[in-house]
């Protein structure tokens, strides 16, 4: 018997669990110190911010949140090694790749506010970003899109899709990948395996041994990377969107990292999974490791960690702030974006709401 | 006999079913160890064992595919879609295989499946989680859609509808999940499917609904009934096939009928039921027939969702134009 097809999958990891270098051929980026050191300071943002929003939720503030704790390098290693002109397409939890990309932090709290506006965001580049996608998988499918426009339109940019291990079982994910591989897409697929999808774990939505290998039939480039080390993924994220901007194609990258919170704050975690397991995963968390090796470099100390954390504190308070003061849209607003001009139609709809409004006051 | 409410009569009903019927089966996400997100499943796991109850993987076509070939191989799939906003990829495989077997095969292939799914708005949820598209399931033949508005109905529709021949969509009113009990025996006694229920006697108006809105029309009702209007007022239950002489029956006394939906207006199921009350009762009506439903918008977020659901209030001014014009 002959073979017809062999493949292996790399896993790529710079740092241990202790923040110990386990490699020498760091890449260029890590050289630079003071660069290193800015994405710790927006990890340790990412992490301010998420733990004001399971705040705000637990006062009523917010409707459900969907935290990222313990996904901060898997998030600003994906946003960071990305361009201005490359397009993210996330699902609902990357918001250290956003705010990298300059979502602001009201307008996530506002999205989960209820209020639409959150998605409008204001700034460049996330501004040509895709708003949050709820369905399952259904961004991959945006950013295949968005790869086959780069491709027609001969542009040299990237589109990215972030989705969970729960979501790489979905039908949208395969075909994303598939027609990346085919039409040889600039498309990065990145899977961020958090172990969990809300109480379903990572080995149930799959036989296979890992999810990058997911990539290989659909002829993408795949490697499984540590996502709670942001050398890793900011350098397998470099490489992919190297590949993809010169032609080479797709990519499928697995993170692999840990929840650390609730899947959303209208779950409970404690029904299903062992406080062992979680106690295991904060010993390999992704800040830890950074700071421990920021340390041993002599960039980064206690002091700076106190004076960042206050300005990130402050930062998130005028967020805050700002997200509280933000009057609730007019009712008319659910019906002016429904399309481009509001049909004669929904014109009547529209009075009759405004009319109900005006007797409610 | 304890009193539960209408999410825990949906697992009485399954635990009930599952305990008579080898043959029945729960999947879905999340349906196992935490036993839904809305808990609809929960301790089932525990009593029926991991194939019984099976935490599928995170893919809907999946889910509904495999739904079909369970029940087609003898099994009664009892399925869940955790929220009906995201229905949508098991559409395919509802629509051109679950509602379509038996008449593809004359007879030979059927496909007794139950797909249950919270159902509409009201809980202050993210995107995608408040949906009412109930209409998008009436417009396809061979396929029964049900939607509970009670503890008891829940318990004895979905009975109903486990052991129904035919493919049924079990929509769960989940702004009522939690918001009443009841007592329901845990008798095994199903109610009927392809009935509507006559929930009040009145002689004025007939006020037609279904799910979480009876809730609105009975209060209404109320309304109504202080200001010496006397409604009349019908669950639905079964939106198709549709029990239309059970509506007719009482359009034809009242010659007046306002109906009640929380989906769009266009196209939505109230549309259908106003078709066919001017084809069948036209001549006996006093008034045009009124509908009370949500815009033709998406269902906003939160902030302005409670803007968008029909309240009573709307119901009870629609019923006085009706009398006002006849
Ligand atoms: C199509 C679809 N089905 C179900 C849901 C409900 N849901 C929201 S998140 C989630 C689990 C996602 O897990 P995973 O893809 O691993 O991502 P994670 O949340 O862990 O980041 C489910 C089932 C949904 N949002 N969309």
């Amino acid at each position: 018997m002959s073979i017809a097809a062999k493949f292996e999958i790399e896993y790529l990891q710079y740092l241990d669990a202790e923040g110990k270098q386990v490699r020498d051929d760091l890449p260029e980026f890590a050289k630079d110190l003071n660069h290193m050191v800015e994405l710790y300071k927006l990890m340790m943002s990412t992490r301010v911010f998420d733990a004001k929003s399971v705040a705000l939720q637990r006062t009523g503030k917010l409707g459900t949140y969907a935290s990222c704790l313990g996904h901060e390098a898997a998030h600003v290693g994906i946003g960071s090694a990305m361009k201005p002109e490359d397009v993210l397409a996330v699902s609902y939890r990357e918001y250290g790749a956003q705010l990298y990309r300059g979502v602001q932090p009201r307008e996530v709290y506002m999205y989960w506010g209820g209020d639409e506006r959150g998605n409008d965001y204001q700034n460049e580049p996330a501004r040509h970003d895709f708003a949050w996608s709820v369905p399952i998988a259904t961004q991959c499918l945006h950013a295949a899109g968005t790869a086959l426009a780069f491709k027609i339109r001969k542009e040299p940019r990237v589109a990215v899709c972030t989705i969970g291990d729960g979501g790489s079982s979905k039908g949208d994910f395969y075909g994303a990948i598939n027609i990346a591989g085919a039409q040889n897409l600039p498309m990065v697929a990145v899977i961020v395996n958090n172990q969990w999808a809300i109480s379903v774990p990572r080995k149930i939505q799959s036989g296979a041994p890992t999810l990058a290998q997911k990539g290989i039939a659909a002829g993408l480039y795949c490697i499984q990377v540590d996502g709670n080390d942001i050398i890793a993924v900011r350098k397998a994220m470099e490489d992919a969107l190297d590949r993809a901007r010169n032609g080479q194609g797709g990519s499928v990258l697995e993170l692999v990292t840990y929840r650390l919170s609730d899947h959303t704050t209208a779950d409970d975690a404690r029904r299903y999974r062992g406080e062992q397991e979680v106690k295991d995963a904060w010993a390999k968390e992704p800040m830890k490791r950074l700071r421990a090796w920021l340390v041993a470099k002599g960039v980064w100390d206690d002091q700076k960690e106190e004076a960042w954390k206050n300005e990130c504190d402050e930062w998130m308070d005028n967020e805050v702030n700002a997200y509280l003061e933000t009057k609730t849209q007019p009712v008319t607003a659910m019906f002016d974006y429904t399309f481009a001009e509001v049909p004669a139609d929904l014109a009547k709809q529209r009075d009759l709401a405004l009319s109900l409004e005006k007797k409610a006051h | 006999m304890a009193q539960i409410t209408l999410i825990e009569a949906v697992t009485q009903a399954l635990a009930y079913e599952m305990a008579h019927d080898d043959s029945v089966v729960v999947l879905g996400e999340d349906v196992g160890v935490n036993g839904g997100v809305f808990r609809a499943t929960q301790g089932l796991q525990e009593k029926f064992g991991e194939l019984r109850v099976l935490d599928t993987p995170l893919d809907e076509t999946t889910i509904a595919g495999v739904t079909v070939g369970l029940a087609a191989a003898g099994m009664k799939p009892v399925a869940e879609a955790q929220f009906e906003g995201f229905i949508y990829p098991m559409m395919e495989q509802i629509a051109c295989h679950a509602a379509r077997m038996r008449n593809r095969t004359r007879g030979r292939i059927t496909v007794p499946a139950v797909w249950r799914a919270p159902w509409g708005g009201g809980i202050r949820a993210p995107e995608h989680h408040s949906e009412a598209n109930e209409h998008l399931f009436t417009n396809i033949p061979g396929l029964r859609v049900v939607m509970p508005s009670s503890p008891a109905r829940a318990y004895g529709l979905l009975l109903a509808a486990i052991r129904d021949p035919d493919p049924v969509m079990f929509f769960e009113p989940k702004r009522i999940y939690r918001q009443y009990k009841e007592e329901v025996p845990d008798d095994g006694e199903a109610l009927p499917l392809d009935v509507c229920f006559v929930l009040r006697d009145g002689t004025d108006v007939t006020i037609v609904t279904w799910g979480a809105q009876v809730k609105e029309a009975l209060e209404a009702a109320d309304a109504l009934a202080e200001e010496g209007i006397s409604a009349e007022v019908i669950d639905v239950a079964t939106l198709t096939p549709l029990d239309f002489d059970t509506i007719a029956e009482s359009v034809q006394k009242t010659g007046r009928c306002v109906i009640l939906h929380e989906a769009p207006k266009t196209a939505g199921f109230g549309a259908e039921i106003a078709a066919r009350v001017a084809e069948e009762c036209l001549y006996e009506l006093l008034a045009p027939v009124e509908r009370v439903t949500g815009y033709d918008t998406h269902i906003p977020l939160f902030r302005l969702e409670m803007k968008y659901l029909p309240s009573a209030e709307r119901v009870v001014e629609a019923a006085k134009r009706t009398l006002a014009n006849s």
